[in-house]
Order: structure tokens, then sequence, then C-alpha cells
């Protein structure tokens, strides 16, 4: 058994903290939040199983629960997909220079808060706005794209195509490169080598990628209510609507327990996954 | 030739130059501080309100008066005002700006003082407002009604002709598919649907009328184009996204008209609703004196017409001597919402029996209509 040290302790003890301060902690309080009631708007604490009874008796709550879960696995899907030829080339193709410009590039976006880009979309996006204006000067449209489920899709990728690609890179960029010439040299096509060894060989930084997108788009707010115009509504627009009623905070703290299980389930099975041996 | 300024009898050394900027840098970054120690010398009138109603057009002028700072704690839904309270020290709210029908839980659950009538200039209003219902218990008055406003169909009148919007009906007419907005709380979108189907008073419903309502309103479900917050609903009516808004009223078209844009609400045939905004001095409060000369304040003629022309959301004033005010100081505005004297208003539109209160559910609980919405917006 390994010793304990204080050296040891000494770089783990903050991390550990941190997670008590900042995790553990206001998680119990959410769950115990969870038994409390509400009477005349105000919050009283109590071991009460109404709150949980209530929601998951409400076929709305295991309507839109499912309806989450698919637009945050579809946007991982779809941003994964959207992002990687852009990562492989930024990895494969670019010079080191030209990398280091392409990764600033990825990180620009980050400087403008995500609320103002949202709202900036809409301009893009509304009937009568820059998209349809041009479609109408090819004699196509006008399209209905805000306040649908494609808008919803573009708050996604505007959240989170940049940091995939960012994840794919550096993931990308740690492929041994001798495998792909040994590849190349037993007259493996170029498609094939990509689907047969860059992709098994990035798999953890590619299913991290994911993960972090499954994650982002699962709980996002902005998009799903600013270019989905909120209907059908996700569960971080159910958690507001809950709140709002009422001052049901017990409730909105179920949801937020059901939320936090999901991506605890589906980050261990990625990472999981992520790390498995080959067989 | 030597240069004057940099011999060592010059005027300006390296060194004087440094102390001289020194000092001037630390003047600079110390004159906020000295200045914040001034501000907070005076007095924090502190209130809790909906947004706008502590921004400078509002208070700047009885703030010079009373040497007092107004701090606001804005809120969003009367549901969010009881909870702040609720969560907080008592004295912590030295006014309380309530939505009419959250007056009475106020009161209920002890959180504002009683009122001297005797204090407000309640004869100026019209006598329609003078007892306004929930503001008055036992016959001891609680709150002092600010200004009100009317909810009805919001629509863009390049989409649709003001006979058109005359009727709640038209949240359903193919013009409108998929364009069709609802500002994001059950209770005004509710009321109007009890409106379409009849019902009087629209928040009073027994069970045969509330399932009613609930078919009615699941019908209008294919013509939602979306359900908007406060900053969405401005911004979808102002890029002519939504052509119409059902739950809303002049407070937020009447700004929008103000700057260009081509919406404006009407008050329907099956009749409107009318949202109301009272100040109470809360319970405890730190300043009672400051908060009932600051009611004193918005209540004289000025400050209604101030209350007219807000910035954040206009409204309509009880007060006839302040519509007299307003019409001589801004006469366009009140042309604007009907406060015209002489000639047919908004009273008249009251008096014909065509505005209802908005108010709580009587017979259903509010979390019936809650959990209906939920269900409705899910559709």
């Amino acid at each position: 058994m390994k010793k304990v040290t204080i050296f040891g302790l000494s770089f783990s003890l903050p991390l550990l903290l941190w997670q008590l301060l900042f995790f553990a902690f206001p998680l119990f309080f959410l769950v115990a939040l969870s038994f409390w009631v509400v009477e005349n708007y105000r919050m009283v604490p109590d071991f009460d199983g109404v709150n949980w009874t209530k929601m998951f008796g409400r076929d709305v709550f295991w309507d839109t629960y499912l309806r989450t879960l698919a637009l945050a696995a579809g946007a991982s899907v779809l941003v994964s997909i959207l992002a990687f030829p852009c990562s492989y080339g930024i990895a494969f193709k670019l010079s080191a220079n030209l990398r280091r410009l392409a990764i600033f590039l990825m990180i620009i976006p980050f400087f403008t808060s995500y609320l103002v880009r949202v709202y900036s979309w809409q301009i893009f996006l509304s009937d009568n706005g820059i998209f349809n204006a041009a479609f109408g000067l090819l004699g196509m449209g006008p399209y209905t794209m805000l306040n649908t489920d494609f808008g919803t899709m573009v708050g996604y990728l505007t959240l989170c195509l940049p940091l995939v690609v960012l994840l794919q890179v550096f993931g990308l960029m740690f492929v041994d490169r001798t495998l792909i010439e040994a590849a190349h040299n037993l007259r493996c096509g170029r498609l094939r080598t990509v689907f047969l060894v860059v992709i098994p060989s990035a798999r953890v930084g590619l299913v991290i990628a994911a993960l972090f997108c499954f994650i982002l788009t699962f709980g996002d707010f902005v998009g799903p209510l600013y270019l989905g115009g909120g209907k059908p509504p996700t569960l971080s627009i159910m958690i507001t609507d809950t709140t709002k009623a009422g001052q049901q905070w017990p409730r909105a703290a179920v949801i937020a327990i059901v939320m936090i299980a999901t991506l605890l389930v589906v980050a261990f099975s990625a990472i999981g996954y992520a790390y498995r041996k080959r067989a | 030739m030597s240069n004057p300024s940099s011999g060592p009898g010059s005027l300006v050394t390296r060194r004087r130059f440094l102390h001289g900027s020194m000092v001037a840098v630390s003047g600079t970054l110390s004159a906020p501080y000295v200045m914040r120690r001034a501000s907070a010398a005076t007095t924090e009138l502190t209130m809790l309100a909906w947004y706008g109603h502590a921004e400078p057009d509002i208070v700047a002028e009885f703030e010079e008066q009373h040497d007092v700072t107004v701090k606001p704690k804005y809120y969003s839904g009367g549901d969010n005002m009881l909870a702040l309270i609720a969560q907080s020290p008592p004295g912590t709210y030295d006014l309380i700006l309530s939505d009419a029908e959250y007056v009475q839980q106020l009161n209920a659950a002890g959180y504002v003082e009683e009122l001297d009538p005797g204090d407000y200039p309640l004869d100026d209003y019209y006598p329609e407002f003078q007892q306004f219902p929930g503001h008055w218990k036992d016959g001891k008055l609680f709150s002092v009604m600010a200004r009100f406003g009317f909810l009805g169909v919001a629509y863009n009148t390049e989409a649709l002709t003001e006979e058109e919007a005359r009727s709640y009906q038209v949240y359903w007419s193919p013009k409108l598919t998929g364009k069709l907005g609802h500002f994001d709380w059950h209770l005004p979108n509710l009321g109007q649907m009890s409106l379409h189907n009849g019902n009087h008073p629209p928040f009073d419903l027994d069970d045969a009328a509330w399932d009613t309502l609930r078919e009615t309103t699941l019908t209008l479900r294919p013509q939602v184009g979306g359900f908007f917050d406060y900053g969405g609903t401005f911004a979808s009516l102002q890029n002519g996204q939504m052509l119409a808004f059902c739950g809303i009223g002049d407070w937020i078209t009447g700004v929008l008209q103000k700057e260009g844009a081509a919406v404006r609400t009407v008050v329907p045939e099956e009749g409107g609703l009318q949202w109301t905004e009272s100040f109470s001095i809360g319970k405890g409060a730190r300043h009672p004196e400051l908060a009932r000369q600051f009611i004193q304040y918005i209540t004289s003629p000025e400050g209604q017409v101030k209350s007219a022309n807000m910035a954040a959301y206009p409204a309509l004033i009880p007060s006839q001597k302040g519509w007299e005010l307003l019409n001589a100081e801004t006469p366009e505005e009140a042309q604007r919402q009907g406060m015209v004297l002489g000639q047919r208003n908004v009273m008249d539109d009251i008096r014909d029996g065509r505005i209802h209160f908005r108010a709580l559910p009587v017979q259903q609980t509010l979390e019936d209509w809650n959990d209906f919405w939920s269900d409705y917006k899910s559709g």
C-alpha cells in the first residue's frame, strides 16, 4: 500500500478542498433542498418526497427529459462530425506556425459572450434576416430558421464547435505519425487510414470532445430559448419555469439532480469507453 | 544655448516630473473614493420593484430634493417578489412595488405597513381608483395605486388591420401560423383565452369553464412561434419574427412604437385585462417617512407624468390632475395612450365594462394553471 506523504497531500489537498466546497457540499444541499416544501412562497426545511413524486409523475417532465437528451446527443454527433475535417486539417496539414494561428482563431470566439453571439444570430436567422435576404436574391425562401430546432442547433454549434475543434486537434496531434506511415506503406488508402488508424488512435481526444459538447448542450439555456423560441422547452428552461411559478425551488432541484445524474452516467460511460483497452 | 527644461536650474526635472505625475495619478485614482464617501453620506431608500421604477428618469428629481439615493432591487414577477421579501429580514425594503393581485398576499403575510389615506392625493384620482380592490382591508389602506395598463392584442400593423386585431379570434388566423408569440407567463395568456371564451370575470372559473379554457388554448398551439421572456418579446416584435403577441399590451408595444416600430396594442371586443402597479411601505422599513414622501412624489401630478412616460415601459395613470399635466406637457403621449381629456379615452373602456382586472385564479390553484401552461408549452 502506498504511503501518504505530506508532500503528496500538499498537491492533492487543494483539489480535494475545491471539489468538496464547490461540488460535494452544493450537491448535498441540492439533494436536501429537493425534500423541502414551499409554504406561502417560503421554502421550509422538511423531508417530504412530494417534489419527486410530483415531477416524476408528470408526462411533461419525461417528454422534456427525452427531448433534451436527444438534442444534446444529436448536437454531440453533429458537432463532432462537422469539427473533424477542420481538426484533421489543422493537426495534419498545416505548418506549425499556421497551426498556432488556427488554434488562436478557435480561441477568439470565447472573447465574446455567448449570449451576445446568440443574439447576433437572430439578425441572420430571422424571417427578414440576412440569410433570407440572400436567399431572396436567388429567388428562394423565405425559410423559417429562428425559433425552430434548427435555430437551437445553431446555438449549440455556436457554443461548442470551437471547443470541440480545439479538443479534437489536441487529440489528433498526439497520434503516432509512424502508425500512419506504416498504414500507407502497407497500401492502406487515405480515407481507410483515417477510419482504421487515425480515429482509433485519437479516440480519447475525440470522445472527450464529444463529451464536452454533450455536457454543455444538455444544460444550455440560451440557445434553446433565444434561437429555439423555447418551444418545446428543454430541461434548463423547465427549471426557470418551475422557479417562476410559486417559487418551487425544491422541484427545480429535482430537475437539476436528474440532470447531474444523467451527466455523471454519460461522462463515466464516455470516459470508460474512451480508455477501454482494445480487444 | 541650453535647453531650459533640461538644465540643473530648469523648472521640470525628471524627479520633479515623476513626483508630479505620481501626485496627479494618485489624486485621480483617489477621487472616486472621495466622491464615493461623499455620496455614501446620503440616505439610501431601498425599493423592491419591476425594472425601470428606480431609474434616473423617474427618481433623479426625488433624489435631488431629499438628498437620498434610491437603491432598487428589481424582480420579474409577483412570485419572485414575494419570495424575495420572504427570504429577506424585515425592513430590507422601504418601498415595495407590487402588482395589484399580489397586494392582498403582501398584506396577509404582514409584509406591509398600514398607510394613512390622508397622506396621499387619492382625491385627485378617478373615482374608479380611489377604493381599488385589494388595496383596502377593513377600511384600512395598505397600498397606493401608481399606474396601470391594458393587455390586449399586440400586433404588427403592417400584417394585420385594427379591425382584425379587435378580436382574440385573430390568434387563430392563417396569417399568424407560426407567427404568434406568447409572453411566457400563464396568467395574462390564459386570462385572454378566458375572455375569448366569454368568461366574466375571466379568472373565476368553475370546473367546466376551466376544462373548456384548456381545450380552447390547446387548439392555439399550432399557431405559436415561440414563448418569450421580456427581451425576447421585444426582439421578436421588433424584427418582425412574430406578427402578433398574446399576453402583453402597450407596456411593450408602446416602447417599440415610440422607437418607430409598426406595432401597437388594441383592446378587443371580448374585453381586455388590466394590470395595476401599486406602492406599499415595507413592514419595519428603515426610512418610512422617506418612503411616504416617495409615494407622495410619484402620485403627484408631476410624478404621474414621469410614470406615464417611463423609459422602461409606459403606462396609464390614475390621477386626473396627472392627466391634465400630461396633456399640457406631453400631449403626443397623452394622445398615443388614449388619455386625452374631453373626448373618448381609456376611462370609457373601463366604464363600458370592457376591462377586467388581472387576478389570481379563484377556483383553481396557481399551480393548476402553471402545470397546464407547462403542458401547453411542451405540446
